[in-house]
């Protein structure tokens, strides 16, 4: 299945604020948590996300590190901070809203309140 | 595995000559790839075949680039020539274009002093209308080169010509001091109409508007270096032909106003074409300038603060006063938009919050010699005209006051603070023009 672009990038902030809500981490490998989410049906392209991880920063909803883990290269590890969880929160808030709208007009379809867990 | 380190080296290489994108994202982009490449390769795959899908997986360069710029719209300000080299085609292009309309305002102003009679006359009607031969010129230049539609077009011309027509149709009485607050005013009001064709007719966007800030900042910069090359030229000149009885003084009348104008243009070309020079010189102009300035408006403040300010205020040194405070504030605001807003509080953050606050207490004890005054004698237009400007600039600082202390104990990031500056710019827009439009018929033209 194909989803839109619009849709994809829409649902892009929420996602990584709600990855970085369960604990810090860094680039590859919230996108491999992206696609594991989504059953490997939301893509993005690769480099995509990190100017996304900046626009957060500038935000003030992440913080940055640059840390050497014990066994590998320098990485730059994300945190989200308040700002981040409130921006989050507003963020599910609007999307239960538009899922319960769409689940309304397609009875049937159902899971699309259930997969968000009602917030 | 040699080759895979010299692919990467040159895959990093190639990246980091990529518009928007610094040293620090390479190595975050490459972090990613050589986890993709191990993934892969531990999946079954050679190390050259890792290497191109997890290429391929970075995404196409391009595109990569120009999201990186459009966040960071800040650096690619700076990157702007530094591509390649390239520098004379950059240089080159549109010279051409911008010369037409530096000699088309030129031509302007002198054919406006031709009509009134200058240098020997210089009515009330020349200086009045003085920048309203001047900024359309550059308005225009930008909507060209911006490709703006009709639409905009016509949004651009609209506060010139309502300018024009305000400027020119109001009944100014005799020595009108009504008048002399428009032809200070309105080189301001312009100066913002400028703004819309050079955000492209983005106006709501805070990105823009900091870019027009650090435009604003880079061309006063050139102006002035412009200014010194001809200065020195004329001065040149003079001597060399001095002797052989040429009035140089009536060259000078001439060439000087053709320069002046002409240099708005061509200051404009230069910050648009060529960044890099002032890109260097920009943070260290305001990290030389923003200490100093600091040292001396702390000096002034607890100068004043002790001594009083009752009678030293008159109406001269008021003037001074506003000049300083908008300094001060240009200084601020410039020095932001030169910096990269992702970093924490440094010496420089403190430095500055020292200038705005001593700018601050100074323009509170300006605002209480003022009110003291008006409650004295009353309200003229210049009285009301400094009044507006130092309300204006108290509520602009104390905002900046309280979120760059905020920032400096990290209970607030910069972009909270650079948020509050270009949400405010409009405000010093507004009321420059309520001073043009609204003040002379409120004093009744006096």
């Amino acid at each position: 299945m194909h989803i839109d672009k619009d849709l994809v990038a829409a649902s892009a902030t929420p996602l990584v604020l709600a990855i970085l809500a369960d604990g810090e981490s860094y680039g590859y490998a919230i996108l491999k948590r992206v696609r594991a989410l989504s059953a490997g049906e939301l893509v993005w392209t690769d480099g995509m996300i990190y100017p996304l991880l900046h626009r957060l920063r500038r935000l003030g909803y992440v913080t940055t590190e640059w840390r050497t883990p014990p066994e590998g290269r320098r990485r730059k590890y994300y945190t989200i901070t308040n700002d981040g969880r409130a921006a989050l929160a507003d963020q599910q808030r609007q999307w239960v809203a538009v899922s319960r709208a769409l689940n309304d007009v397609w009875p049937g379809s159902g899971g699309v309140l259930t997969a968000l867990g009602e917030a | 595995m040699d080759s895979m380190e010299s692919q990467i080296a040159e895959w990093r290489a190639y990246v980091a000559n990529a518009p928007g994108v610094n040293g620090h994202d390479v190595d975050e982009l490459e972090d990613h790839l050589r986890h993709q490449i191990a993934e892969l390769n531990a999946a079954g795959l050679t190390a050259d075949e890792g290497f191109l899908i997890a290429v391929k997986r970075l995404g196409d360069l391009d595109g990569l680039s120009r999201e990186f710029a459009r966040e960071h719209s800040g650096r690619l300000w700076k990157q702007l020539l530094s591509g390649d080299e390239g520098e004379p085609a950059h240089l080159s292009s549109g010279w051409f274009e911008t010369l037409v309309f530096a000699v088309t305002a030129a031509v302007a102003v002198q054919a406006a002093r031709l009509a009134a009679d200058a240098p020997d006359e210089e009515p009330n009607w020349l200086v009045r209308n003085a920048s309203l031969f001047v900024l359309p010129f550059l308005a225009a230049y930008f909507a060209r080169r911006r490709q703006l539609d009709t639409r905009r077009w016509v949004l651009t011309a609209a506060p010139f010509a309502l300018a024009a027509l305000v400027v020119n149709l109001y009944p100014w009485g005799a020595d009108s001091a009504t008048e002399v607050l428009v032809a200070l005013h309105l080189p301001v009001v312009l100066w913002f109409a400028v703004a819309y064709p050079y955000m492209g007719g983005m106006v709501r966007s805070h990105e823009r508007r900091m870019d027009f800030v650090r435009f604003t900042g880079e061309w006063f910069i050139y102006y002035v270096l412009i200014a010194l090359g001809g200065g020195v030229l004329m001065g040149l000149t003079a001597a060399i032909l001095d002797p052989t009885g040429v009035d140089v003084d009536r060259i000078a009348e001439w060439v000087l106003p053709s320069g002046a104008v002409g240099a708005v243009i061509v200051a404009a070309w230069l910050v648009e074409s060529k960044q890099r020079v002032v890109e260097n010189m920009a943070p260290v102009l305001t990290m030389l300038f923003t200490p100093l300035f600091a040292v001396m408006l702390a000096g002034a403040a607890v100068v004043y603060a002790v001594t009083g300010v009752g009678g030293a205020f008159d109406r001269e040194l008021l003037g001074t006063f506003d000049a300083l405070l908008l300094v001060v504030l240009g200084l601020v605001l410039y020095g932001m938009s030169a910096r990269d807003p992702s970093t924490s509080p440094e010496w420089m953050d403190a430095i500055q919050l020292v200038a705005v606050v001593s700018a601050l207490v100074l323009d509170v004890m300006v605002l209480g010699a003022m009110i003291a005054r008006i409650g004295d004698l009353g309200f003229t237009p210049n009285r009301t005209a400094a009044l507006g400007l130092n309300l204006v600039l108290l509520v602009n600082l104390a905002g900046a006051a309280w979120l760059s202390a905020r920032f400096l104990t990290r209970r607030s990031r910069l972009h909270r603070l650079e948020r509050w500056q270009t949400t405010y710019l409009p405000v010093f827009a507004v009321w420059a023009a309520t001073v043009v439009v609204i003040l002379p018929p409120l004093f009744a033209f006096s």
